[in-house]
């Protein structure tokens, strides 16, 4: 194996820059409206910002007071009312409201608009149909990157999986090709580009554009390849429990913009506290990509060594232990927060999750996984509506049973969705219209066998014209073809082999050994085989758009071999923490270091909560 | 060589000489005599327009254009009223400002572009004259008219009319006048009689030059250098006064003992000059004058027309065009006769050297102990680039590079460049181009401008050639040629579509930053829409076509291309000019063949108008998305009518859609709202809104037990949930009789392990105890364990010969179960034996 050959990973490039911009432009923007001003921010930029500018900061440019857009009328005395907001359709209306109501009242103020990351044309037909444009400026901050950690960059953009992949309005793709161009402006020229998926795809495409358009410097390359997956290829992967540290932290207390708010049960204490998760924290960084089954040991071990850190000061002369309080005490102290609180926390997960019910949850998604004991799965996942366990993992475990086995039986289909339907109400027919649209859930099509159905969407992806698939089609090519793609990619391993979680041996160890998650598994291959071919079964199964391009300037890129082995891969509707720990296990394993950028964490409930649409 | 000084007259230190540029292309009946002329700076084109005064309406004057070296670039006979001045703009176009104020603007084609007015008051008083000048601001105008008023233009392409005070006690026009701009303010100067004046936008203002003495006379004519930081006053008495503009200091005074104006009176000077002097004609007569109070006189014989540039003066007459100049210091350190500079023995080195003579050495030598060969390079180099004749320039740059052989540490940029730059400027200099520019203006004036200036007159080859011989980045050099080039070629009317199309793609192919949409704009600017649509073809970026094609009224195409170019924000738009464009059921139509922009629009129309979106599923007879918008719609409504009201509309289009299944799930839905509200009529339970679970749960809770049990039968609510449900919630009320009641209602569907785990949720694990032995055997064991009964748990496992069971519940033994884990342990040894 590739134990022999490992290779020291790359330094990673310094991604603090990427705030350093965002936080200038954004006080270059607040001095346009130069005077005292009340500062409405739109709620989820709240923790983005935060990562960003304090509260000084924008105090030091004259914000007077700052607001949560909460969509009702203001109270605010100001002369200046400054909006940060994301350019939703919503929002504008509100700001049209806020305004309107002003005139109204015969109240004159100035308004201004700051769109993140772009604002959009429909935002501006929204404040010209209220007739208040004249009234407002608008700008845009064009925050599009945020370091979530030393290798990890978030758009923060959670409406990106469903406006993309379910309402088919391409928007955000430009968005996303104007990171990568800031990126590639800032730490390209990437020699080689892959990626899979349409919208991928066009992210690359217009990507090209904005470098053809702009300049080019040559400059030392700090990120050699990039990757670009769109999350529609894979759903198997983010619908699976997660089992890993970092992963079972979002599932369980759910990280917002790396930040975890620990409850009291965690802290033991009767307050609740906000912890940044990153690589900063040691303890933490130790754990987060280890099987939950290894932290415990770990934890352990490293209170005893703590506490032997902490014993050295007996028997220490007042001089010793005067440089010990100086120099030492802090970092342990600060080390002992840390532990208590992550032992905390994995009590918590401890009696949340090695219940009966969570061992045979877990059993059969791993089931579900290898396609064995269907059935069992099926009344596991029936007595599971019955008892109303929860209205979210119900549908959770109902995709994967219908992606992995290609559809549901009509018969079972229909009990299933009479059960959800009592059970959580009838607006959820809508919730299944979606999941059906998007080929999480469906139902197997009687008279069609897989053959057929399989040569068709063979034909359709053939077709140049298959960005003008309609809808019903699409949903037909949106056939998971699951099993075939693990038999190929062998992403279940044999269960008949001891897997040592400890001393894990592939990716799969991210599901205690059952499964090799699919999107990584097709980034080692294609970077193992720099492109695509031998991969064409697989690519066919997947419904193709997938390309490998070499860069454009191609000059003497091989001399610089550490840039080459910084791997940036960008998922396009979001990805987990399991699989970045994934990421990082085969960039151990292969001398790689992944650069993870996507267009937010998701996991599991994050994602069959996008798609719900009971609450309109 | 010895003859290089031959045309060089010495002037105090200085000298001048007068260089041919030309010998004039054109051929003039009558020479320059009764002829308006107009030139421009930097080598730029005249105008002449002939006899302008004769105002006879039958005989029309003549207008011509010409290129500086008198090649004919157009001709046209003058049909507007009276010219009273011709001028040029910064930009190469013709200013024509006729007796009425108005001012008319030609390109240099001669084709007429636009015209502006100086304002309507001069159409009474008629204007008088007229001059035009140039600024950091750009090219402006200034008119003096009948009623003795001045009015100022400083930047005709944003025109603002000023109109300036009156000066006091003058009738009719100055005696002489001119524009100065200074200080970022233009003024006009003006003398009447011995008086001068300053007027500004405020006020007239008199002032006297310091030093020119009362009995000087009335200043006649006035003239102000290319930098606006010299005047020049001549008087009736010959007095020739010069100092700075801003009437600080003086120069010098100069008597010209001529009592007659001068013709003409320009500066001939040159940045770094060493001494500014200026030049005055008279019908015989070319006078330069210095500061020295020396003067040298040159004879003419036609009338001439003087040309300030930045460097020099150009003469032009009806046969031959002159540059006067000062002898650039570094010509004059190599050429003037026995000259010991640097460059002058460099260059006497390499005569020697070519003589294969060992003087060369000896020369060579000298500079070299005074170590000056760098300096004597760098002369060389530089008065190349002052040289007008190539042979001169060829000598001095070999004589450059000859020294560059002994110099080791030399950077040849300078040289390198300047070769190049000669060859440009030798190639611009010719007869057939005629931008006869020195290289002083040439770098003053730029190379991007030069291209420009190339390209405004059609030399697109000439142009092309020196972009790639000076290896200019292709975006500002070859493309942009290219862009001008094709923008001209789509507007020659003789060529079909075809034939243009086919040139421009063949020329053009795809050079980088070359827009095709803006050749095609032109082409529709033009009138040519086919052409238009042809050239946008080849436009590689759709977003680029998108603009152009909703202007050309091509909005089905302009849509396809919006789609094609991914970027969302220009479908939008043109989805917004479609909607306004069309009427609705053509919109949807075209909307139908895009489904990207459908998309798009459907998400707009969910937040915006939700109307709309319901008249597109109709149009498309979408009977399941209609049906799901109405199931939307009913979530939204608060009152139960109308919320029923709308399901049935989702139940009717569900329907047609033959959705059995949702058609049952919505009127199920529609069975138990009603349910609901009669339940919450009667009983005030607050059910409305509640799933049909919730439902069960909430009459559970309140002990309504009939209702519940009635919506689990009409709604067919599967056992096993009911059974779940009433478990559950029997359990939480701690109605344990009933529990038992229930569990033996019938056989349990949920089996009695479910009894057992929520008796012990509910931490009732004697009640628990109650259901263990109605378990199944294979469950017995889990049983067991769930009330914390070892024993029997173990009893159980063993009964059962499962090794696993066995397993689990050895792992919950504790220390304490000694006796029990040896019972266990042995079971298995047992087991495992057979």
């Amino acid at each position: 194996m590739a134990h022999s050959i490992r290779r020291d990973s790359p330094e990673l490039p310094d991604f603090s820059l990427l705030k350093r911009l965002a936080r200038d432009q954004l006080i270059y923007l607040l001095e346009q409206l130069p005077g005292k001003k009340d500062l409405f921010i739109e709620a989820d930029l709240m923790s983005p910002l935060d990562r960003i500018a304090n509260v000084s900061t924008l105090k030091q440019h004259e914000v007077d007071k700052l607001y949560k857009v909460e969509y009702k009328p203001i109270i605010s005395t100001a002369d200046q009312l400054c909006f940060l907001i994301r350019p939703r359709i919503k929002t504008v209306k509100w700001i049209c409201d806020v305004a309107n109501a002003d005139k109204a009242a015969g109240k004159l103020r100035r308004y201004k608009i700051i769109f993140t990351p772009q604002k959009f044309y429909a935002c501006e037909a929204v404040l010209e149909e209220q007739g208040i444009i004249g009234d407002v400026t608008t700008d845009e901050w064009s925050f599009y990157l945020l370091p979530l950690d030393d290798d990890i960059i978030s758009l923060e953009l959670p409406e990106f999986f469903r406006d993309n992949f379910l309402a088919g309005d391409q928007r955000w793709v430009r968005t996303a090709g104007s990171a990568l161009h800031l990126l590639h402006s800032l730490y390209g020229p990437f020699s080689k580009i892959y990626g899979i998926g349409r919208c991928s795809k066009m992210a690359y495409e217009s990507w090209r554009e904005q470098v053809e358009e702009g300049e080019q410097r040559a400059r030392q390359a700090e990120i050699g390849k990039v990757f670009l997956i769109d999350r529609d290829v894979d759903f198997v992967t983010p619908l699976c429990s997660q089992v890993v540290y970092e992963g079972l932290v979002d599932d369980i207390f759910r990280i917002k913009c790396g930040c975890v708010e620990f409850g009291p049960d965690v802290t033991s204490s009767d307050k609740s506290i906000k912890v940044m998760l990153n690589s900063q924290d040691r303890v933490f960084n130790e754990i987060r990509n280890e099987h939950f089954s290894n932290v415990f040991g770990f934890l352990s071990q490293k209170a005893r060594n703590l506490q032997t850190a902490y014993d050295k000061r007996r028997g220490m002369d007042i001089k010793q232990m005067k440089t010990f309080v100086s120099e030492e005490l802090k970092g342990l102290k600060q080390e002992h927060r840390l532990l208590s609180l992550h032992i905390g926390a994995s009590e918590s997960i401890m009696k949340k999750k090695t219940k009966q019910d969570f061992q045979e949850l877990l059993k059969t998604e791993h089931s579900l996984l290898e396609g064995f004991e269907i059935r069992e799965c099926i009344s596991f996942i029936e007595e599971h509506i019955n008892r109303q366990v929860s209205m979210i993992e119900s549908l959770r475990l109902l995709c994967l049973l219908s992606i992995t086995e290609n559809g549901l039986l009509p018969k079972d289909y229909r009990s299933f969705k009479a059960q959800y339907l009592q059970s959580y109400g009838v607006d959820h027919l809508l919730t299944f219209a979606n999941l059906r649209q998007l080929g999480l859930l469906v139902e197997q099509q009687p008279g069609e066998t897989l053959t057929v159905m399989e040569s068709k969407v063979g034909k359709l992806v053939n077709d140049k014209t298959a960005g003008k698939l309609t809808d019903a089609f699409s949903s037909l090519a949106k056939k998971s073809n699951f099993r075939a793609l693990s038999r190929r990619l062998n992403l279940v391993p044999k269960s008949d082999e001891e897997y040592d979680l400890r001393v894990p041996r592939d990716m799969a160890y991210i599901f205690s050994g059952a499964y090799v998650p699919l999107s990584c598994k097709l980034i080692e291959q294609v970077l193992e085989r720099d492109g695509w071919t031998g991969l064409e079964e697989v690519t066919r199964l997947l419904n193709g758009h997938e390309f490998a391009v070499t860069g454009s300037n191609g000059v003497d890129l091989r001399g610089k071999g550490d840039a080459q082995r910084i791997i940036l891969v960008m998922f396009l509707g979001g990805c987990t923490f399991s699989e970045i720990s994934a990421l990082r296990f085969l960039g151990r394993e292969k001398g790689y270091k992944f650069i993870v950028v996507t267009t937010a964490i998701t996991s599991s409930s994050r994602l069959i909560e996008a798609l719900l649409d009971n609450q309109v | 060589m010895a003859f290089i000084t031959a045309n060089w007259n010495p002037l105090g230190e200085a000298f001048y000489r007068k260089t041919e540029l030309y010998e004039m292309c054109w051929n003039l009946r009558d020479g320059l005599r009764d002829s308006l002329v107009a030139t421009a700076p930097y080598g730029g084109p005249i105008a002449l327009l002939r006899e302008p005064h004769r105002r006879s309406p039958s005989s029309r004057p003549q207008l011509e254009i010409y290129f500086s070296s008198g090649v004919s670039v157009a001709s046209f006979p003058w049909k507007s009223g009276p010219v009273v001045h011709l001028g040029w703009t910064v930009s190469d176009e013709l200013l024509c400002i006729q007796e009425d104020g108005s001012v008319l603007i030609y390109d240099l084609f001669g084709s007429f572009k636009r015209h502006f007015n100086m304002g309507l008051e001069v159409v009474q008083s008629q204007v008088l004259e007229a001059k035009v000048f140039h600024s950091p601001y750009g090219t402006g105008i200034a008119i003096v008219t009948g009623s003795s008023r001045f009015t100022l233009a400083t930047n005709i392409e944003d025109l603002k009319l000023r109109r300036l005070p009156e000066v006091p006690g003058l009738q009719g026009k100055p005696s002489s006048w001119l524009v100065l701009s200074q200080d970022r303010q233009t003024k006009v100067l003006l003398s009447v009689g011995p008086d001068l004046f300053i007027l500004d936008n405020t006020a007239c203002t008199a002032v006297v030059p310091p030093g020119l003495s009362p009995q000087a006379g009335n200043i006649i004519q006035m003239s102000v250098s290319f930098s606006y930081k010299y005047l020049a006053l001549f008087t009736d008495t010959g007095h020739l006064w010069t100092g700075s503009s801003n009437l600080q200091d003086k120069l010098s005074e100069v008597e010209t003992k001529k009592s007659t104006p001068p013709r003409q009176m320009v500066w001939c000077r040159r940045p770094k000059s060493q001494q500014p002097s200026v030049v005055l004609m008279w019908d015989k007569l070319l006078m330069v004058a210095g500061v020295c109070q020396d003067t040298i006189q040159f004879p003419i014989e036609d009338p001439c027309v003087l040309v300030g540039e930045l460097d020099g003066v150009r003469i032009i007459s009806s046969s031959s065009q002159e540059l006067l100049q000062e002898v650039p210091l570094v010509c004059q350190d190599i050429f003037k006769i026995a000259s010991m500079a640097p460059g002058a023995l460099l260059l006497e080195a390499h005569r020697e050297y070519e003589k294969s003579s060992q003087k060369a050495d000896e020369y060579l030598r000298e500079i070299k102990e005074q170590s000056m060969l760098g300096e004597a390079v760098r002369q060389c180099v530089e008065a190349a680039g002052h040289e007008y004749d190539s042979n001169t320039q060829k000598s001095l740059l070999r004589a450059a590079s000859f020294g560059k052989c002994f110099l080791t540490d030399f950077n040849p940029d300078v040289f390198v460049a300047t070769c190049r730059e000669l060859r440009v400027l030798n190639a611009v200099r010719e007869s057939a181009v005629g931008l006869p520019l020195t290289f002083t203006q040439f770098k003053q004036m730029t190379l991007q401008v030069l291209i420009d200036r190339l390209v405004y007159r059609q030399f697109y080859p000439l142009a092309i050639e020196i972009c790639r011989y000076l290896k200019i980045p292709d975006y500002q050099g070859v493309s942009r040629v290219l862009k001008h080039w094709a923008s001209c070629k789509v507007q020659q009317k003789d060529l079909t579509d075809e034939a243009i199309a086919k040139a421009v793609c063949m020329k053009v192919g795809d050079s980088p930053g070359v827009s095709y949409s803006h050749i095609a704009a032109k082409a529709y600017e033009c009138g040519r829409t086919e052409l238009a649509i042809k050239l946008l073809d080849f436009e590689a970026r759709s977003g680029e076509q998108v603009p152009l094609l909703l202007k050309m009224k091509r909005s089905q195409l302009a849509l396809s291309k919006a789609v094609e170019s991914g970027d969302t924000d220009l479908v939008y738009t043109v989805v917004t000019y479609l909607k306004n464009e069309m009427n609705r059921g053509d919109f949807f139509m075209t909307l139908r063949n895009q489904p990207v922009a459908l998309s798009l629009y459907r998400k707009f129309c969910k937040l915006q108008e939700q109307d709309t979106l319901k008249d597109l599923y109709n149009q498309d007879d979408d009977h399941q998305e209609l049906a799901n918008f109405y199931v939307t719609a009913s979530y939204r409504e608060k009152r139960l009518e109308s919320r029923l009201s709308l399901l049935q509309s989702a139940v009717d289009e569900y329907n047609k859609a033959k959705n059995e299944f949702s058609v049952k799930a919505t009127e199920d839905e529609i069975r138990l709202l009603r349910f609901q509200r009669r339940l919450d009529d009667e009983k005030g339970a607050g059910l409305l809104g509640l799933s049909l679970q919730g439902t069960m749960e909430a009459l559970l809770a309140l002990g309504l037990n009939k209702q519940a049990e009635q919506l689990y039968r009409d709604f067919r609510v599967p056992d096993k949930r009911y059974w779940w449900l009433k478990l559950r919630s029997l359990a939480e009320k701690e109605e344990w009789e009933e529990l038992e009641k229930f569990s033996k209602s019938k056989k349990s569907p949920i089996g009695y392990l479910a009894f057992v785990e929520v008796c012990v949720k509910s931490n009732n694990k004697y009640e628990a105890k109650k259901y263990v032995s109605k378990v199944t055997p294979e469950q017995k064991v889990k049983a067991h364990l769930a009330i914390s009964d070892l024993e029997g748990a173990a009893d159980a496992a063993i009964e059962r010969k499962n090794e696993s069971e066995i397993g689990v519940v050895l792992s919950r033994c504790s220390t304490n179960d000694r006796l029990l884990m040896d019972k266990l342990n042995r079971a298995r040894n047992s087991i495992a034996k057979k």
